[in-house]
């Protein structure tokens, strides 16, 4: 245990020493690409993944990550103060709109991961399964108690993301029918805090990324009542078959994707860069959408 | 004698030097700087002000239109209309028009196709939802079964009714004021009336070492400790509720409405007191019934501000209050407002779009109330100050 605690504060160190050094590198030859990055906070911390490794491999380029919120990201898409456009739904027509008025172009669009949505319960709910339709009727707020789904007679409790996080905008389009969340539905600020929350709260039911786990019972899900129920993990979302996954996408200004940026674009969707997705808690994308 | 005519008619000159002072530049120049700088500040709040308005006006004249339904023109169509029709269709300003090549200008004719293609074809597409009328008053919107106050703004149909809002903000505000006002004014009593000068000198200290807690440090402690701990003590369904949120929120405003409600006692003269006891009252009646009420505008002046403070901290109510944007006057429902809305939405929405407009709007609203409370708390307590001083 010892050692590799100690193995990891090396591998810990040496990465901050490397990234000094390409820092350093950068500053010193000066003709170091640079590309910024900003947008979805879903995507934000893949997105750094992404760069330092890709920094790390390439020290003539230099990325700059950051958040803010897909709105935020189009945006700067927009005035053209980023480069790429990190995004977990896909663009507006309002916005698509702008960016013509802005460069005259539609932006080009890359998926570059699949996200399965997990349901969440608290690990002693009976309830082990649901078809969408009952997901949809319990979110809405029609169905309010536990009885009516197979659980206990207990009132259901809801838990759900902010309106602005393109997880809450997915959930609401793919498994409400468009239908609005009931006014109850409590409102997180992320999916590690819906997990906490239905971890805590035996009658909560709660929705987030398929990746984050511990803590809670993920639900296995039936497209209609007579299909199989299917439980939400790699393969089932890759292949398509679990029902609730959505792409992650990028955007990008077509005069821009060329050279660095469109290289750097390209290994993030090859073997190479889908191959770190798994570890920030997202699916790669299927062979067939990869660069080569 | 002339030089005492003058003096009678003093002017500060430049540098001073006509006051017959030895010429002191640098703090001539110091004087000056500050000056500005506290000029600078009063502008700086009102330019902020005025951008916030400014956003947020084309909502508050009922400019925007949120209808989903409009005219479309077909691709085809568009040498038959003029330039300035293709314009006002498109929203382009005529700088751009002139910029764009007839192939750009028809993708921006295709797109504006598309979206009224993914509009829904719900009975409610056709409203503009951004109207006083929909943010204020309750609508029978499709799909819910009675006419309610609903905030969904996204959604197929954009719902930006901003009771729910209010009434959390309020009920919130509310909680915090009812447990902070009667510990902070008990506190403040104590400390300028009542408590030996040695309690004094660490007791008030230490209370308003409290205003150096983070809010978000509050908000934290309320959401994993304080929300566990009521649930147990109350048993109520959800955990997060504007109860705890109103709490720790006045946690948050005990130290402002404590050094405030003190200060006030504190400067009712000596006399008051000293009258009363030599008269035979004890020193509980003094303070109770003789001090406080002299003081009493500036006690209301600190309830006051402490409301200000209140409805406008964020960081506690996004984090403890649950953010479900229900119309309902139990404390123990949870409850979504005005500032944890904005914190949480603003950064995702279509820049100059309906709800982003709408959230500036909520945020005027905000500064005006918060303004409002501060400058009569501020009126009132210059004119308890001048009546104390038997000025007035």
């Amino acid at each position: 245990m010892k050692t590799f605690t100690n193995m990891k504060t090396l591998a810990q160190h040496l990465s901050i020493v490397l990234a000094t050094l390409v820092v350093a590198a950068s500053v010193r030859t000066g003709s170091a690409a640079t590309i910024t990055v900003k947008g979805s906070d879903t995507l934000v911390v893949q997105a750094q993944k992404w760069a330092e490794i890709y920094m790390n491999q390439n020290n003539k380029v230099k990325i700059q990550v950051t958040g803010g919120g897909t709105g935020t990201g189009f945006a700067a898409l927009q005035n053209q103060t980023t480069d790429l456009c990190n995004a977990s739904r896909k663009i507006r027509a309002a916005e698509i709109a702008e960016c013509i008025k802005a460069f005259g172009k539609r932006p080009t669009e890359y998926k570059v991961c699949l996200d399965g949505l997990s349901v969440f319960v608290a690990a002693d709910n009976p309830v082990k399964e649901l078809t969408l339709e009952q997901l949809m009727l319990i979110f809405t707020g029609k169905t309010k108690n536990w009885k009516a789904v197979g659980g206990a007679d207990a009132p259901i409790t809801l838990y759900s993301r902010e309106n602005s996080s393109g997880t809450y905008e997915f959930f609401k389009e793919n498994v409400l029918q468009g239908n609005d969340f009931a006014a109850s539905a409590q409102t997180m600020p992320g999916t590690a805090a819906v997990l906490q929350a239905v971890a805590k709260d035996k009658n909560g039911i709660g929705y987030g990324g398929a990746a984050y786990g511990a803590g809670a019972k993920h639900l296995a899900i039936k497209k209609t009542d007579t299909s199989p129920a299917i439980e939400p993990n790699e393969e089932t979302v890759v292949k398509g078959t679990y029902p609730i996954w959505r792409y992650l996408f990028v955007y990008i200004n077509p005069a821009l994707d060329k050279g660095e940026a469109a290289a750097y674009l390209n290994w993030i969707r090859s073997d190479a860069g889908q191959k770190v997705v798994k570890e920030v808690g997202y699916f790669p994308l299927p062979a067939h959408l990869r660069e080569k | 004698m002339p030089h005492l005519r003058t003096n009678t008619n003093r002017s500060h000159g430049w540098m001073g030097l006509q006051r017959g002072h030895k010429a002191r530049p640098v703090e001539w120049l110091a004087e000056k700087l500050i000056f500005l700088v506290s000029l600078s500040a009063i502008v700086m709040i009102f330019l902020i002000f005025l951008f916030v308005a400014r956003e947020a006006l084309p909502v508050a004249l009922g400019r925007m239109n949120s209808s989903l339904v409009g005219k479309t023109i077909p691709v085809e169509e568009m040498e038959k209309h003029s330039p300035a029709e293709l314009m006002e269709y498109l929203g382009l300003t005529a700088k751009q028009f002139q910029g764009m090549d007839k192939e750009t200008l028809k993708d921006l004719m295709l797109v504006k196709l598309e979206a009224a293609a993914e509009a829904p074809t719900d009975k409610d597409a056709a409203l503009n939802t951004t109207s006083w009328r929909y943010l204020l008053g309750a609508q029978q919107w499709s799909g819910y079964d009675k006419p309610e106050l609903i905030w969904q703004p996204v959604s197929k149909i954009h719902k930006y009714n901003l009771m729910p809002l209010f009434i959390g903000s309020l009920k919130a505000t509310l909680v915090a004021l009812l447990f902070s006002v009667p510990l902070a004014l008990g506190a403040a009593i104590y400390v300028s009336q009542l408590a030996p000068p040695r309690y004094k000198e660490w007791l008030k200290p230490a209370i308003e070492l409290l205003a150096g807690i983070p809010s978000v440090v509050l908000g934290f402690f309320a959401l994993i400790v304080m929300a566990s701990f009521f649930q147990g003590v109350f048993g109520y369904q959800s955990r997060l509720n504007a109860f705890v949120a109103g709490i720790a929120l006045g946690l948050a405003i005990i130290p402002g409405v404590f050094s405030i409600a003190e200060d006030a006692l504190t400067s009712v003269p000596r006399a008051y007191t000293q009258g009363a006891l030599a008269l035979g009252s004890s020193k509980w009646q003094a303070a109770w019934k003789i001090v406080l009420p002299a003081a009493l505008p500036g006690v209301f002046a600190a309830v006051v501000l402490g409301f200000g403070r209140a409805i406008g901290e964020t960081m506690v109510v996004l984090m403890a209050s649950g953010n479900a944007s229900i119309v309902s006057w139990n404390l123990f429902d949870s409850t979504r407002t005005m500032t944890a809305t904005i914190a949480a939405e603003l950064a995702e929405t279509v820049f100059g779009g309906h709800h982003y407009r709408i959230l500036f709007l909520v945020g005027s609203l905000l500064f005006i109330v918060a303004f409002l409370s501060n400058m009569v708390a501020d009126m009132v307590i210059h004119r308890l100050k001048s009546r104390l001083e038997g000025k007035a």
